[in-house]
């Protein structure tokens, strides 16, 4: 900010835009809504709305760390599927012993795109590109490429539950938003990783474990994913490893970067890449309700995806 | 933070990236003409480098960007688009049938570059955006994906089908596109300010080269070319298919980066890339002779290729690197 702003305080400005725009943005959406469109305001809705946001917010946390760290993750669409193949192969076992292969897949690829881009030294989006190419196909080879039924009811409780009123998956995707902000706001590691993000060259002469922290990242991120990808198992009440989180990456991309988390790192805004995803999900469900066809839909998120962009450049720039 | 390679020092090391493609190209051909019969005929190499037409157009012209440091996420949805427009067009005539997708995908390549070299925007979220947008075009050409136009001219049906000397049409075409891509990178002035642009931007811009005009070219030639190949295929199906190009644009990505090009850019090669299409085009006409591999192999074959070639060339290159000072 110039001394000349500081002096002459102006009534109107757009300084606040990059940082509160998609919040703005949100209300403007809503506050339309329950003007003009019938039912908007419904717990019903509203229920839809959140869960069908869910997993894409839940990717997005674990996304929002590794572009934190000037990285990008193609693969967690691959996890997600990886995860979704593997739930009806283990509820004979129980529903912990599933969950936690599952989990174990997204630690497995995790460690393996950690790995690629902190040992190896590739870039993440060719690291993560193997296993977005190779995961999938995988994930179908176990399923057998076949769409299974799941009838675990203590599972299913997960995506398709009540807790107080609120579904189970908006629970879980609230307390892993609270974990991931907290991760980078509050702990040795998540300081490490926006250093990291912000000044490689700088974080290794301070002697920091970039390696390793980059493979935390990548291994969180995975994680994320394969918790999306179970709680879409649970929710689905049956697993599709073609379809489970087919082009996700690109929505949780949209989302990180809406909110307001530039791709050049150094900086993560968890609440914005929440906002991020709502007004994704928002600007679908408005064009539905009001019988918009897909094809304006994707063409206004494009809009969307490029006006936040250039509003968060030019603060950067200033 | 991958390997950057100083320009001149790291020639040697360019080159063995460069080969090393072609060389696992060669081995598994090598390899593949001893263990399977079915590979051996001349019938099999045609289907495999029809097949390779239209993603070697597409890893063509990622080529161009993303030596200049960029990338382009929206040729898939521009390949699915250039087959809708082309086949929507063909009524009209052979040229409007290759006009329109020319036109219509180069306009979007010129607002990908304007965008990417005004404004700033990182050249993925700018393309990304023109991923979606080009997709919600080409459904709302297509009445939300319900109409599929026919080809409905026989001088553009043969584009796609005919064949000369006993090579398919766009073969020839893709041969010729390529071979002026190599001189268009390797002897003009375009090229050059292409890989000087890679290489620094600032020192691009400080030697006078007009870096905006570069980059529009660049995200033009891209555009044009996952058009044209968006066109040859429809031309070849007999319809615009819609169903979406997904993965096109990281199997182009793929391909450019097995054959040895930098995604940081600066320094990369059409034959290189030539070599990455290739080979996976290779590894797919293997998986798809033989009945007995499930074709969700493929993905996971491919992908592990890419993973294994890409960490060897990038040992390799880092070997030859201390090693030649």
């Amino acid at each position: 900010m110039t001394t000349e702003a500081l002096a002459r305080p102006r009534l109107f400005t757009t300084a606040w835009l990059p940082r509160y725009g998609v919040y703005a943005a949100i209300l403007l959406l809503i506050a339309y809504n329950i003007a003009f469109t019938p039912y908007f305001l419904t717990l019903s809705n509203l229920r839809i709305q959140l869960i069908q946001a869910a997993p894409v917010v839940i990717v997005a946390m674990g996304m929002a760390l590794v572009i934190g760290t000037e990285g990008i993750d193609l693969s967690v669409g691959s996890v997600m599927a990886l995860a979704a193949a593997l739930i009806p192969l283990y509820l004979g076992y129980g529903v912990i012993a599933a969950i936690l292969v599952s989990l174990l897949a997204g630690v497995a690829v995790g460690l393996a795109n950690g790995l690629l881009v902190a040992k190896v030294g590739l870039q993440p989006i060719v690291a993560t590109l193997a296993l977005f190419v190779g995961g999938r196909g995988l994930a179908v080879v176990i399923s057998g490429g076949q769409l299974k039924d799941v009838r675990n009811e203590d599972f299913l409780y997960l995506g398709s539950g009540d807790l107080l009123q609120i579904p189970v998956l908006v629970w879980i995707a609230a307390l892993l938003v609270a974990v991931v902000g907290f991760t980078v706001r509050r702990t040795v590691f998540g300081r490490r990783l926006l250093a990291i993000g912000g000044n490689r060259p700088a974080a290794e002469l301070a002697g920091l474990p970039v390696k390793r922290v980059l493979i935390g990242v990548y291994v969180l991120c995975a994680v994320l994913a394969s918790i999306a990808g179970l709680l879409s198992v649970s929710r689905i009440q049956s697993s599709d490893a073609s379809a489970v989180g087919l082009l996700i990456e690109l929505s949780a991309i949209t989302a990180v970067v809406v909110g307001g988390t530039p791709l050049t790192g150094g900086r993560v805004r968890v609440l914005g890449t929440v906002a991020g995803a709502l007004l994704m999900q928002l600007v679908v469900a408005t064009m539905i309700k009001h019988d918009l066809p897909p094809s304006t839909t994707e063409m206004v998120q494009a809009v969307i995806i490029l006006v936040a962009v250039y509003v968060a450049r030019e603060r950067r720039t200033r | 933070m991958s390997v950057t390679l100083p320009a001149g020092s790291g020639r040697m090391a360019g080159v063995v990236r460069r080969q090393g493609a072609l060389a696992v190209l060669l081995a598994v051909v090598v390899v593949s003409l001893a263990l399977f019969p079915g590979f051996r005929s001349l019938d099999n190499a045609g289907t495999i480098l029809v097949a390779a037409a239209p993603p070697m157009l597409i890893a063509l012209g990622m080529t161009f960007v993303i030596i200049t440091g960029g990338i382009d996420l929206s040729v898939g949805s521009l390949y699915v688009l250039g087959g809708v427009v082309a086949a929507w067009a063909s009524p009209y005539g052979f040229v409007a049938a290759l006009a329109a997708p020319l036109l219509l995908c180069g306009a979007i390549g010129v607002l990908n570059g304007v965008l990417i070299s005004r404004t700033g925007m990182a050249p993925f979220i700018v393309t990304l955006a023109a991923l979606l947008g080009a997709r919600g075009l080409m459904r709302s050409i297509s009445d939300e994906g319900s109409t599929t136009y026919l080809v409905e001219n026989d001088a553009f049906h043969r584009l796609g089908t005919g064949s000369l000397l006993g090579v398919g049409i766009q073969v020839w075409l893709t041969a010729v596109l390529v071979a002026l891509g190599v001189v268009l990178l390797n002897r003009t002035r375009f090229g050059h300010a292409v890989q000087a642009i890679g290489g620094s931007e600032d020192a691009a811009a400080l030697m006078g080269l007009p870096v905006r005009r570069i980059k529009v070219g660049v995200y033009l030639l891209s555009g044009l070319l996952a058009g044209l190949a968006g066109a040859i295929n429809a031309a070849k199906l007999g319809s615009g298919v819609t169903v979406l190009g997904g993965g096109m644009e990281l199997d182009a990505i793929a391909a450019v980066v097995i054959g040895g090009t930098l995604l940081t850019g600066g320094s990369g090669s059409i034959a290189g890339t030539v070599a990455g299409v290739l080979l996976l085009g290779v590894l797919q006409n293997l998986i798809n002779q033989n009945g007995d591999v499930n074709s969700n192999w493929q993905q996971v074959i491919s992908g592990a290729f890419l993973a294994a070639v890409v960490v060897a060339q990038t040992y390799l290159a880092r070997a030859r690197r201390t090693r030649s000072p």
